[in-house]
């Protein structure tokens, strides 16, 4: 019986030292949450990435009302990198859906091509920069200049720390021996997949973020 | 035993090291003995708190040493000591807090007819400007500042002209006349502060920051650059001397204006713009 | 009656829902680099922790030594400007990141929350090991800035630019301040792995019956404090981040146009007072997030020494998570006198008021509980004693500087050199050496010695209020603090040369005294006194376990399974004058806490 729905306020004044309150505590689980710890771990990492990403959004909005901000262009080729964002996200949720059905053939081609969209985005990345450089928007040329990299490298520094959880992943779902280690790789694909659509949400933040202001 | 004693002689030596201190503030020479009443205040209402804890702790290590034929009390909690203690310190907190912001909405509001100064900080030294006959501080632009214009004024400007630019670190004020110093910094955070003026606000690059005083008594004071500025800090030194009106005078009629610097350097035409306008006036 | 609750437990078996996980798996050392080195096991890693951030915390030590020799007996020790200021940087830097910060949530975080919450491990181990040896890199980069060319920054803990990537600066155009921006961002990587486990261990791998309210305030603290980072070391990264761009690549996020000894720099634009806004937005919650463990583990050292329950155990609980979270708004309190908007001290000042309340809520408390208790002088209990008057001394002087008006004149002199050490500096450390001595039983199975513990102990309380008690004064006289040479103003009312050499001698024997408190760790962990089974007759979990010390997997072949709140202590009827949180109700039938 553990206590999930119990609120916070409830919870916090408890009296632990009561014989009555003491009957109802000794059959706690000793849990806070109704979740896995991979789960509550993989929310940890995003509140904390969220929290950074709220961070440098403050500071572009400060940065921004002073008078030399100067736009950015948008490179056609973002919009084709969000793109492959999005697909590699729709295709994860077909992967979820497959793992749900312990359909781990489908998983595994799929989560293959998730790699391969991967790896295309951030070459995709490595190439606006180049086109930037090229057309002479330094880093250092203006403050919108300056976010754009900022950004960019961050989004993609946390794809390239999800491509090794997907390695995880992939080296998981190619070795289903019994039924623990099937569950544990449906779990570790349910995480994969949360991380990635969780990365698209921060990408569409950010490019909206520089498409209008 | 000797630990109740311990907790007792740390608490009254405080009292006793504050009463007694020769280290004490030296005597205000500004307007701002607000802020000393409300110091005097805080010590008031935390010295009694700082008193009682102590004694009180002294008390109890001394009453419930421990005897192990006696038990402790078994009391989880007490809310309704626990509330009135609450309650106690809010008003303690108010009673320091509502003074203390009355002060503070002194020292932001500057009184109408304060005489505008700019004080300018540099590694590591200061800079004066006064506003001259005009009565009015001429614009200035770090991007002007060359070896001729130190102070970066804007050579278009015509109310620069009669600026008054002192290259040195020492400062004169009149006595009883209200200042609102505006602060400038060329390159770091330095912070322009007098012990006995009390006030101090740091100056940042890129923007022009300010705080207000009157000078109520005169004398030389030492001026201290508090925010740290690099290797130099320590040695940002220099000196405010606040002067009854004869000797103010005296001295100002020894400063050059802005128009007579250029002059004096033969770099007149540098500041063509400014003039011409100024006929113009 | 009560007694059957057990029975209760295992008739609900079926209709509890299966653990998601099977029971952790523990994982198994095999060599010598497993078991020591590359260890997974959160008691070792704590350990490690605690000797790392001990190993760096002796250069902030010795490096406040110079300092004071600099600012009494100049020319004694030869130093220039900059060298000064590189001690005064790394000495600050050191001790409230590397050193508390290390100490309180890797050291002590990693070693009890596992005990005390009653699991085998964290639930992470291979992540939590990972953490520790990211914050030694962390480390290592931080000490390598003393060997590269211009050496280390001295920027000022601070780090505020222009100053700190200037030339004017120590370090600012070379490597030193670079490499302290990168170590900075390491050890956030490493912390937030580290914090990581620290939180879902404590939410998630509790054992049975143990629900939050019964949870040592220790763990409380240490919930709240890592809680507080998680949302805290974002913004240093951030700051970091966006500097070192500056710095290195010539943007101008925090910079503007400048002019520096005659030269314009290429910067423009740039807000130095935005960087400030995000340091502090990190830099005060950061100091509860040394503060929030030491209230903690300070409550139940009263707790267990005063063989009396936690006075208001339910207002100490809130008081950590109101302080907590009130201290994401009063971070501008730092910046009175920064130049900011200054209608904006009228709010800081009222909100950094209000935390007062809670804090005083938490003194009374503890010296509440002292109250009617059955105090045990143990050193412990003294080093405890100690905390109490520091931290009232120093929460007191906060009221001065919280209020924004008598900021205006004590900002940036001795007097908020003073407040920050007896608030942050000495009360915290004290809490430390007090809980080593409690818990070094339970980590070697020995005592400290107890004659030089209490030398130890006098000494350091003693020294340490000497240091900075004084310096109080040297402030309202407005002696400016990070001045290379301290010398008599002109309007000083008295000197200050006498009182600045009582202080370093003061400084000199207080930190001497700790190298005392090494050997003592040193030889006692060999041959100190035995300890045995929980020495202090604490009631918590982590004197619970099978061994002593505590061995791999901590509990043996069960885990515990808790019965009552932690601080059973003295309940009227009961045989002994405290109950373990896992003793059956049934094993203590005669205690009147027993009896509905
Ligand atoms: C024996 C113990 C200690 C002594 C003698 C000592 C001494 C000093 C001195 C002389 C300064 C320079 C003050 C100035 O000029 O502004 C200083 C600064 C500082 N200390 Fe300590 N200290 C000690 C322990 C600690 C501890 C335990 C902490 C942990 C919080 C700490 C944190 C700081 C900080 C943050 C600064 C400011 C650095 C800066 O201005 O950038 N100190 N200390
Ligand atoms: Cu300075
Ligand atoms: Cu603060």
């Amino acid at each position: 019986m553990s206590n999930n729905k119990e609120s916070l306020i409830n919870l916090l004044t408890q009296k632990p030292w009561e014989p009555a309150q003491a009957k109802v505590d000794n059959l706690h689980e000793g849990k806070t949450f109704n979740l896995h710890v991979g789960k509550l771990g993989l929310r940890y990492i995003m509140v904390v990435s969220t929290i950074m990403f709220c961070l440098f959004i403050v500071t572009y909005a400060d940065r921004m009302v002073y008078d030399d901000w100067i736009r950015m262009p948008e490179p056609f080729l973002l919009w084709i990198n969000s793109l492959i964002l999005v697909i590699s996200s729709l295709f994860f949720i077909r992967i979820q859906l497959a793992s749900k059905k312990n359909n781990f053939e489908k998983v595994r081609r799929e989560l293959v091509l998730i790699g391969v969209l991967a790896i295309i985005f951030l070459i995709g990345q490595l190439l606006v920069w180049q086109n930037m450089i090229e057309a002479g928007y330094y880093v250092s040329g203006s403050p919108a200049n300056g976010y754009f990299y900022v950004f960019t490298t961050l989004h993609g520094l946390h794809l390239l720390g999800g491509l090794i959880y997907w390695v995880m992943t992939i080296k998981k779902v190619w070795k289903l021996d019994d039924s623990i280690v099937i569950r544990k790789a449906k779990h570790t694909v349910e995480l994969c997949a949360i991380y990635w659509h969780f990365l698209l949400a921060v990408w569409i933040v950010l490019f909206g973020l520089m498409l209008f202001s | 035993m000797i630990v109740a004693l311990l907790v007792l002689l740390v608490t009254l030596g405080s009292v006793a090291f504050h009463l007694w201190s020769p280290w004490w503030w030296s005597e205000i020479a500004s307007n701002w003995v607000g802020m000393d009443n409300t110091i005097l205040l805080s010590f008031w209402i935390t010295g009694a708190v700082f008193v009682a804890i102590g004694l009180f702790t002294a008390y109890c290590i001394w009453k419930y040493k421990y005897n192990k034929n006696r038990r402790a009390d078994y009391e989880p909690e007490n809310s309704k000591l626990e509330w009135f203690l609450t309650i106690i310190t809010s008003i303690g907190v108010i009673a320091l807090l509502a003074p203390g912001l009355i002060v503070w909405n002194n020292f932001v509001t500057v009184p109408k007819g304060a005489y505008e100064i700019e004080v300018v900080g540099q590694q590591w030294a200061w800079m004066y400007r006064l506003p001259g006959k005009d009565g009015v501080l001429g614009t200035t632009d770090i991007k002007n500042i060359d070896d001729d214009n130190i102070f970066g004024m804007n050579t278009d400007d015509p109310y620069g002209l009669d600026d008054i630019l002192i290259d040195a670190d020492d400062l004169h004020l009149l006595k009883d006349q209200a200042v609102k110093l505006n602060l400038r910094a060329l390159d770091v955070l330095h912070d322009f502060y007098v012990p006995q003026f009390r006030a101090k606000m740091d100056m940042v690059p890129g923007m022009i920051t300010y705080y207000w005083f009157t000078p109520i008594r005169t004398g030389e004071f030492e001026i201290l650059c508090a925010e740290y500025c690099g290797t130099g800090h320590y040695a940002m030194l220099g000196y405010v001397i606040v002067d009854e009106q004869e000797d103010y005078d005296e001295w100002l009629s020894e400063q050059m204006t802005f128009e007579e610097i250029m002059a004096s350097n033969g770099k007149s035409d540098l500041i063509k713009l400014a003039l011409n306008k100024k006929n113009d006036l | 009656m009560a007694a059957d609750s057990y029975d209760d437990v295992a008739k609900n078996k079926e209709s509890i829902p299966e653990l998601e996980v099977a029971p952790q798996d523990l994982y198994h050392a095999k060599s010598f680099w497993t078991k020591y080195i590359f260890c997974q096991d959160a008691k070792v890693i704590g350990i490690q922790y605690a000797l790392t951030a001990a190993a760096i915390g002796m250069v902030g030590l010795v490096s406040s030594w110079l300092m004071r020799m600099q600012i009494a007996f100049p020319g004694v020790i030869p130093m220039d400007a900059a060298a000064y200021y590189q001690l005064v940087t790394m000495h600050g830097m050191i001790m409230v990141v590397y050193l508390l910060t290390a100490l309180f949530l890797g050291g002590f975080g990693n070693f009890l929350i596992p005990l005390m919450v009653g699991a085998r491990d964290m639930v992470f181990p291979y992540v939590n090991m990972v953490s520790y040896w990211v914050f030694f890199i962390a480390v290592l980069i931080l000490g390598a800035s003393y060997f590269v060319p211009g050496g280390p920054t001295g920027a000022g803990w601070t780090l505020y630019p222009p100053q700190a990537i200037t030339s004017g600066t120590p370090g600012g155009d070379g490597l030193g301040i670079v490499l302290m921006l990168v170590s900075l961002a390491v050890f956030v990587i490493g912390f937030t792995m580290g914090g990581l486990n620290y939180v879902i261990t404590i939410l998630q791998a509790r054992t049975r019956g143990m629900t939050l309210m019964r949870m040592p305030l220790t763990i409380w603290g240490i919930l709240t404090a890592t809680v507080l980072a998680l949302f805290a070391f974002p913004a240093l990264f951030v700051a970091g981040i966006m500097m070192t761009l500056d710095n290195m690549l010539g943007t101008s996020f925090f910079m503007p146009a400048i002019v520096q000894f005659g030269e314009r720099l290429t910067y423009d634009g740039g807000s130095p007072i935005l960087f400030q806004h995000l340091f502090w937005f990190f830099g005060h919650p950061e100091v509860y997030i040394v503060a929030l463990p030491a209230f903690g583990i300070v409550s139940d050292l009263i707790s267990v020494h005063a063989r009396k329950n936690i006075f208001g155990y339910r207002m100490m609980v809130w008081a950590i998570v109101i302080i907590g979270a009130l201290s994401f708004i009063v971070w501008a309190h730092h910046m009175y006198v920064a130049g900011m908007n200054p209608w904006f001290g009228f709010f800081f000042a009222t909100t950094t008021l209000i935390i007062a309340v809670p804090t005083a809520i938490k003194v009374y408390n503890w010296v509440l509980t002292l109250w009617r208790g059955n105090i045990k002088l143990t050193i412990p209990m003294l080093f405890s004693i100690a905390f109490i008057i520091t931290f009232v001394n120093g929460g007191l002087t906060g009221l001065f500087l919280g209020n924004v008006a008598v900021d205006v004149p004590l900002s940036d002199t001795y007097f908020v050199v003073a407040h920050f050490h007896m608030v942050m500096g000495i009360a915290p450390v004290l809490v430390i050496l007090g809980s080593i001595y409690h818990w070094f039983p339970l980590i070697t199975g020995r005592f400290l010695n107890e004659r030089l513990g209490r030398i130890h102990f006098w000494v350091t309380f003693i020294g340490s209020y000497s240091i900075y008690f004084p310096m109080h004064y040297l402030g309202f006289m407005g002696v400016t603090r990070r001045y290379f040479e301290v010398f008599e103003g002109d309007n000083f009312t008295y000197s200050i040369t006498g009182i600045n050499q009582f202080i370093t001698v003061a400084a000199l024997i207080t930190g001497a005294a700790q190298f005392l408190f090494f050997y003592n760790i040193i030889v006692s962990s060999k041959f100190g006194k035995k300890a045995g089974k929980n020495p202090w007759k604490a009631c918590s979990l982590e004197w619970q376990t099978p061994d002593v010390p505590p061995t791999h997997g901590n509990f043996g072949k069960e885990l515990p399974v808790v019965y009552r709140w932690p601080y059973d202590f003295s309940v009227p009827g009961a045989d002994e004058d405290y109950i373990t949180q896992d003793t059956p109700p049934s094993a203590v039938a005669n205690a009147k806490a027993e009896q509905t």
